[in-house]
């Protein structure tokens, strides 16, 4: 558990922080650039004093102010993956990562030979560092971050300054390292992509402040989260479990809640889970069990809320066993389908987006049982 | 050297032997002073930094008589040193390197400093992140950083010692074999009658030693540039 609760002041920008994180996991501080993000990474990694507050790993204390507690930097055992990766440019790829590896202290989970597999640096190790490209760079990064044999990983915005292709260098691996390693990492992001591909969890920051946080699936409907991406963006994301492949079409089958999707995914066992995102603007509500149509996608539910999104349109939430997803409907047919909470409805997916496989099984429900705590003391 | 003269020869050693020692004791307390000076913020700062840079602005021939008066036989130091390890500073080269090391020493400073503000300090950060504590950070990134400064400072400094006249004279005198770098000797050379031709030579011989210096910097900057990747 990574417990987080500081204040910082500086000029007009106040910080004032508090968030619980269950570990193993990932969480993503998400939110505009200036919302202070990286401030409460550099405070978290100790780089950067609060003016209050506590940092806690587990039954680790790096920092309390009212004890009088603040472990160095050095020695805090956190990994930090900065955006400008800062690698060591007077030495090869492989003495940065001899750096990390010569000053881990504690007993080592990751060996040397499996930080360069599962980043794939064997080809990049003698190579200086002005030789990579950024993708390469921030792999190197990361496995030097790994070599301290860190209980935490910090990631600030490491993919921010690559463009599309090269960010495909760096985050299937990520991915790898969430469910190989299963390290703890906070990952700051203002792209909510980063988040649909590795977030376990989200804190939403604004203006130094936590706006909301929870795990993915319940933070995907949140209304603080739809007014920083849009309504465009907003749908339920769905940690579901393969089924099978159906012989008749080759589409994967997929378990979510209660029901089941057909999806084009490529060789995924059966078992293995898939995040999917399903965008409320591409889900149509019917009140009769759907006929005739050429959208094949249908899953049954209950309406659990109508909330108005702007002047014309509603946001139907529905429960489709346990897990909710929400649809974008005009206020014109919530009016003629008579919709209301507690009628059962029948959710017509358009399009299911595939949002990366092979996650860990979905965490506890401590998250939102630490976070509601949190916002009780704060 | 065959094609100099036994007194050109002995000049010229005595000038590399007193550069060299100059520059060899002065490096480490340069680095630790550009070190304080760019990244510790104390009272008294601006003072230490005007007190370093002094010998830029004040005549050479001031230093020298400062420095008589502190290093001289019956200066504070000057005893004290005699009297404890019997070490005399007043006309000798070790004086001699003593007076061009106070006078190159703002050079040498000066260079690292900028050397050392160009230095990331993110990159320290990082190497805190990884477990490495004050001293390692400075010994294994800081100190490489900061490797083009202290060569540039280095030759440059060493080059000011070659040609160091007034402090030198000043302090330590002009002692064929002892004190007499080729400044010196160059100097002595005007004042005697009839040794233009002397005077043409020494005067060449320097110009060639400081051309080979800054040819001899500006390889070394290159190389250190292509090792830190830049």
């Amino acid at each position: 558990m990574l417990t987080v609760a500081v204040a910082k002041q500086r000029g007009a920008f106040a910080l004032r922080v508090h968030f619980e994180l269950p570990t193993p996991g990932v969480v993503a501080l998400f939110g505009r650039s200036g919302c202070g993000k990286s401030s409460l990474v550099n405070i978290i990694a100790g780089l950067l004093a609060p003016d209050a507050g506590s940092v806690a790993l587990d039954d680790f204390v790096l920092l309390d102010t009212d004890r009088g507690i603040n472990v160095p930097p050095e020695r805090r055992r956190i990994g930090y993956v900065f955006q400008d990766a800062r690698l060591f440019p007077h030495l090869s790829v492989a003495a940065n990562l001899r750096y990390a590896q010569k000053r881990a202290v504690g007993a080592p989970y990751v060996s040397l030979d499996a930080v360069t597999g599962l980043l794939d640096l064997a080809s990049l190790m003698d190579r200086r560092t002005h030789q990579l490209s950024g993708g390469e760079r921030q792999r190197v990064a990361i496995g030097r971050a790994l070599l301290t044999q860190p209980r935490l990983l910090l990631l600030d915005e490491p993919l921010a300054a690559l463009d599309g292709a090269r960010r495909e260098e760096v985050l299937p691996y990520l991915g790898t390292l969430r469910d190989q390693l299963a390290i703890p990492m906070v990952y700051v992001t203002h792209d909510f992509d980063d988040v649909l591909r590795l977030a376990t969890h989200i804190v939403l920051m604004e203006a130094g402040s936590v706006i909301a946080q929870g795990a993915i699936g319940e933070m995907s409907l949140d209304p603080h989260l739809r007014a920083i991406i849009g309504p465009d963006e907003v749908g339920a994301i769905i940690d579901g479990i393969v089924l099978g492949i159906d012989s008749g079409t080759n589409l994967t089958k997929v378990r979510v809640g209660h029901g089941e999707l057909y999806v084009q995914a490529m060789g995924l066992a059966a078992g293995t889970a898939l995040r999917v995102q399903l965008l409320a603007r591409d889900i149509i509500v019917s009140t009769q069990i759907p006929q005739h149509l050429s959208v094949r996608n249908s899953l049954a539910g209950v309406v659990t809320s109508i909330q108005g999104d702007d002047l014309d349109s509603d946001l139907v939430t529905i429960d489709i066993g346990a897990a909710q997803i929400m649809a974008r409907i005009t206020k014109a047919a919530t009016r003629d389908l008579s919709l209301r909470p507690g009628m059962k409805v029948w959710a017509l997916v358009k399009s299911v987006s595939l949002r990366g496989h092979s996650f860990a099984a979905p965490t506890p429900d401590s998250f939102k049982a630490a976070a509601s705590a949190a916002s009780r003391d704060a | 050297m065959m094609w100099l003269t036994p007194s050109e020869s002995e000049a010229l050693h005595l000038s590399l032997a007193v550069a060299t020692r100059s520059v060899v004791f002065s490096l480490p307390l340069a680095v630790i002073l550009a070190w304080v000076l760019t990244r510790r913020r104390f009272v008294g700062r601006t003072l230490l930094d005007a007190l370093i840079h002094l010998p830029l602005v004040l005549p050479p021939v001031v230093v020298g008589y400062v420095l008589l008066l502190l290093f001289g036989t019956r200066g504070v130091i000057g005893s004290w040193l005699q009297s404890t390890f019997g070490i005399q500073l007043i006309f000798t080269r070790s004086g001699a390197a003593l007076a061009t090391a106070v006078m190159s020493f703002p050079l040498m400073v000066r260079a690292m400093r900028i050397s050392l503000e160009n230095v990331d300090r993110g990159l320290e950060d990082a190497a805190r992140t990884l477990g490495a504590g004050p001293f390692d950070r400075f010994a294994t990134i800081t100190l490489p950083l900061m490797l083009p400064g202290i060569l540039a400072g280095a030759i440059t400094a060493f080059s000011a010692a070659l040609g160091e006249f007034g402090a030198v004279i000043t302090f330590v005198s002009n002692i064929p074999g002892e004190t007499r770098t080729l400044p010196l000797a160059l100097y002595t050379a005007l004042q005697s009658p009839g040794a233009e031709h002397a005077a043409a030579r020494l005067a060449g011989l320097s110009l060639t030693l400081g051309l080979a210096g800054l040819l001899l910097s500006e390889w070394f900057a290159r190389r250190v540039r292509r090792m830190l990747g830049r």
